[in-house]
Order: C-alpha cells, then sequence, then structure tokens
C-alpha cells in the first residue's frame, strides 16, 4: 500500500511519524510505503514569526532540517507537486518524476495574500512570512508614537494573531516606556472582537482596560497610503500611523491551478478528512475547506486521526475513527500572561482568566512542538 | 450565470458562519446566491446585520431544525 503525502509542514510531518509509528511493521515487510513530497529541506516553526515580529526570537530558532523530524522509514524527497493527476492515483513534480499512490494526503498549506487588497502590501507590516516579520520588527523599534491600527483579512490562519499581536504590541511599547503616545485601534471583521463568542467578551474587557479602543464590522477594502487611511467595505475609514495587517489568506496556487479548489481551499468531508468525491484522496490542515480554525492544532489533530485511519485501512481494509473538529489555540494576552481556547464541532470553547502559567507553557511549547512535530507527544 | 452555492458552517465556532460567508462572498460573481447553513442561532441576526451594512441583499432566512439557512445575493 503506497501512501503519498504532498506537504511536509505541521500536518503532513505529524501525519507521516504518527503513520510510520503505526504501520512499523508493515513498513518493514514491504506491505506499506511512506513517501513525503514537500517544498523545502527545512520545516518551520510558524507561531514563532509572532516572537520574531516583536524582537524575541532569532529567526535561525524557527527552522529544523525537515529530514532530522523523519522516522527514516519515510522516503522524503524535496520537490514540489506541480500537476495532480487524481484519476490516474498519480502526481507530477518540479523536477518531472511521477509518483503513484493508493492513498493521497494533501497537506500543502496557505499563504497570506497582502497583494489582493489595493495598497495593502506596500503600507502594512504583518508577521506571516520570515521577511515580513524581520520588517515588522524593524518598524515596530523604530515607531515612535501615533496610531497603531490593527486591520484583519479573511480568511486568516491563526484566529488569535489579531488579539495576539494587539496584546505584545501594547506591552512591548509599555516595557519602551513609550506607551502614552501610542494609540491602538483594533479592528474586526465581524460584530464582535473575536470569532469565538467567549474570547471576544473577554478580550473587550481587557482592551477597555488597556485603552484600546476598537471598531468592529471592519472588513478591509483598500488601503491609501498617502494620506494613511484604511478604507472599510462598510464605508468607514480608520487613519494609522503604523499599519499591522492580518492578510487575507488563500491556499497554494497548485491546488487551484489543477482544479482541486476555489482560491486553493479543498472541498472536505468533515469527519473523514476525504477529499470530496475521492475515495482515496484526503486533505489536512490549512488547505481544508472545513468551516474551522486555521491552525497547527487543526492540523495536529486532524493527522491524528488520520494517521490511525490510514493506519487501519492498511491492517483492517476500514477506517476506525471521524475526526471531531478538535482545535486547541493559546492565546497571548501579553509579554507575560496567556490562556487558551478549546473548542470542537459540538463544544464551544470556554476560556478562563489568563495567567502566568499559561504563559510560560506556551514557551515551553515552543520549544516542545519538535518533539510534537516527531510524533511524539 | 448566477448560482447559489452553499456555505456549510455547521458546528462553527471559530471562525464561524458569518467569517465563512466573508470570505466566500469574496469570490462569488454579482448576482450569485450564498446560503450559510450554521448551527449558531447569532447567525441568523449577525448574517443579515452585515449584508445590510455592507450592501448585499438578503434572500431569506428561515430554520429547519437545528439548522439555520440565511441566502444572500451578492450585488456589489
Ligand atoms: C505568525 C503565525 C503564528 C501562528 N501561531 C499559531 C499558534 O499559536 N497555534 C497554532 O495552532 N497555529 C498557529 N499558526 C498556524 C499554523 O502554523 C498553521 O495553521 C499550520 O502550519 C498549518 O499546517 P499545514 O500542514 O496545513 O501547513 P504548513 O505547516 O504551512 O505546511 C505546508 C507544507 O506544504 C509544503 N508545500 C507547499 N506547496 C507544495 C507543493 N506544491 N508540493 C509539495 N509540498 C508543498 C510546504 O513546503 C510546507 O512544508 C500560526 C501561523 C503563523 C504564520
Amino acid at each position: 500500500m503506497k501512501i503519498l503525502i504532498v506537504g511536509g509542514g505541521m500536518g503532513g510531518t505529524i501525519l507521516a511519524n504518527n503513520l510510520a509509528h503505526r504501520l512499523k511493521h508493515e513498513l518493514k515487510q514491504g506491505k506499506a510505503q511512506i513517501t513525503m513530497l514537500s517544498a523545502s529541506d527545512r520545516h518551520m516553526y510558524q507561531p514563532g514569526l509572532l516572537y520574531v515580529s516583536i524582537g524575541r526570537m532569532a529567526t535561525d530558532a524557527l527552522y529544523r532540517e525537515q529530514t532530522s523530524l523523519l522516522e527514516p522509514e519515510i522516503e522524503f524527497h524535496v520537490d514540489p507537486v506541480t500537476t495532480f493527476t487524481l484519476d490516474q492515483n498519480q502526481v507530477t513534480t518540479q523536477s518531472g518524476k511521477t509518483y503513484g499512490y493508493d492513498m493521497l494526503v494533501i497537506a500543502t498549506g496557505s499563504r497570506a495574500m497582502p497583494e489582493t487588497i489595493p495598497g495593502l502590501a506596500e503600507n502594512s507590516v504583518n508577521c506571516y512570512t520570515e521577511a515580513n516579520a524581520i520588517e515588522m520588527w524593524r518598524q515596530v523599534r523604530e515607531f515612535q508614537g501615533g496610531t497603531v491600527t490593527i486591520a484583519v483579512g479573511v480568511p486568516h490562519k491563526c484566529p488569535m494573531i489579531p488579539l495576539e499581536v494587539t496584546f505584545v504590541l501594547h506591552d512591548y511599547f509599555k516595557e519602551r516606556g513609550i506607551l502614552d503616545k501610542v494609540k491602538f485601534q483594533y479592528t474586526y471583521p465581524i460584530g464582535r472582537i473575536h470569532s469565538l463568542a467567549p474570547v471576544g467578551e473577554w478580550a473587550k474587557g481587557e482592551f477597555d482596560r488597556l485603552g484600546i479602543q476598537y471598531e468592529t464590522l471592519f472588513n478591509m477594502k483598500e488601503v491609501d497610503g498617502a494620506n494613511k487611511v484604511v478604507h472599510s467595505e462598510e464605508g468607514t475609514q480608520s487613519h494609522y500611523d503604523l499599519l499591522v495587517a492580518v492578510p487575507p489568506h488563500k491556499g497554494m496556487a497548485v491546488i487551484e491551478e489543477n482544479g482541486l479548489g476555489q482560491s486553493g481551499w479543498i472541498p472536505t468531508d468533515r469527519h473523514s478528512l476525504k477529499m470530496e468525491g475521492r475515495d482515496n484522496v484526503y486533505v489536512l490542515g490549512d488547505t481544508t475547506n472545513l468551516p474551522i480554525s486555521k491552525a497547527g492544532s487543526t492540523a495536529h489533530f486532524e493527522a491524528e486521526a488520520l494517521a490511525e485511519n490510514l493506519a487501519a485501512i492498511v491492517k483492517l481494509g476500514e477506517p476506525v475513527r471521524d475526526y471531531d473538529g478538535k482545535v486547541f489555540c493559546f492565546i497571548e494576552a501579553g509579554s507575560d500572561r496567556a490562556t487558551y481556547a478549546m473548542f470542537n464541532y459540538n463544544q464551544p470553547p470556554a476560556p478562563k482568566p489568563p495567567n502566568r502559567a499559561v504563559h510560560w507553557f506556551k514557551m515551553a511549547y515552543n520549544q516542545l512542538y519538535w518533539a510534537s512535530a516527531r510524533g511524539l507527544l | 450565470m448566477s448560482e447559489r452555492q452553499t456555505i456549510d458552517a455547521r458546528g462553527s465556532f471559530c471562525p464561524g458562519p458569518l467569517m465563512e460567508l466573508i470570505a466566500r462572498i469574496k469570490q462569488a460573481e454579482v448576482g450569485d446566491e450564498l446560503e450559510v447553513l450554521s448551527t449558531d442561532e447569532g447567525s441568523a441576526n449577525d448574517i443579515p446585520e452585515w449584508v445590510k451594512k455592507v450592501g448585499h441583499e438578503m434572500v431569506e432566512s428561515f430554520q429547519n431544525g437545528d439548522v439555520w439557512h440565511v441566502v444572500v445575493r451578492k450585488s456589489k
């Protein structure tokens, strides 16, 4: 049984290692084979970019060699897929090679697309790529006061970033002693300040306490860099001196180019994680069209459920469980306090007040992640 | 040609039905209808509120069992 995993990020890596553990004997006996194709020989811990953007993490701490994270039985190639020929159970790569499979898993992730909103890319900072996080840190460091506007595009990965970036910047300017010169203007697309209602309630109290202003039902339409104004689809506008963006996202171009899903989001069954209309193609992580958070923890829990099912298909011919929509998100509430939200398709989250212990657990998780990627946690 | 697309946002706490609609309506053509399925009672209010503010059109909104159906036409 040939299992082909396209994408070596959070979802793909956790899946591959978890599968390699479950299929140890089958791999040894040649009854199963796991191949991973990815676009990079390095694995990036993307949540670290938030800390890079405020000067709290060096960029080399973001990376590990991908081969150092994978079980030795997994065949790994840095050779991105360019063509998916699903009817023939094969993909073709940039180098011109063709790979066949019995079961295919697509986990190619998502990317921030500030260029889809006029004026946004040129006039804002964000923490969604290494280069952007470094540039954000430069502008934040040089900022001497004025209005910091946070503007949020839809959809975006990591639903906590809008709040987290606001809280950590608030504490950064406080520590620098210039908070009295900085005004925060937070904007959010829907009618409350976070999509999770209880998180929004809690954050509203924090914003009021810290003097952070907010406007809801604000969807970026265009940015007028000359006048330093963001215009919303709803007809309002917000002035800025430093515009911190959470840009709208798309899946990878290769997904849309191959007709697998509009804007790179692949129609996926919410429980089996099968691509709609396909019996041996599965989808994992950010690139699904599921109505749940695009987060590493989503990719992680999906990968665990899928690994169990794919291993069961190899061993028993049938899957054994459903993915229940589980997501767990840490929420940094400043420079030394954090909380978390956990929920699934049926259970809403009930976040607790932030405390130091959760913050230090998040700091520890930034290191523990590497064990998690290896499938050990 | 305009068509009706379904956005299955049942069980979505985050990003939630309205955020799913905002993401999808950007990709739709003017005249297209989008039907949001939601298990969150709030959607029956917050989707029409946004639709009105931004200038799209509400087509209908009804409840079928535990699921709210909110249909919106993209008008600009
Ligand atoms: C600043 C920031 C902070 C975040 N904070 C958190 C957080 O606190 N908690 C949390 O849970 N999540 C967080 N996330 C989100 C999390 O990083 C992503 O949701 C997660 O990485 C998604 O996993 P994935 O496997 O779907 O995609 P990715 O991890 O992005 O992996 C995609 C993989 O596909 C490969 N690939 C791309 N194209 C091709 C191709 N054509 N062929 C083969 N391979 C290809 C890439 O090289 C990469 O290896 C954060 C993200 C950012 C940017």
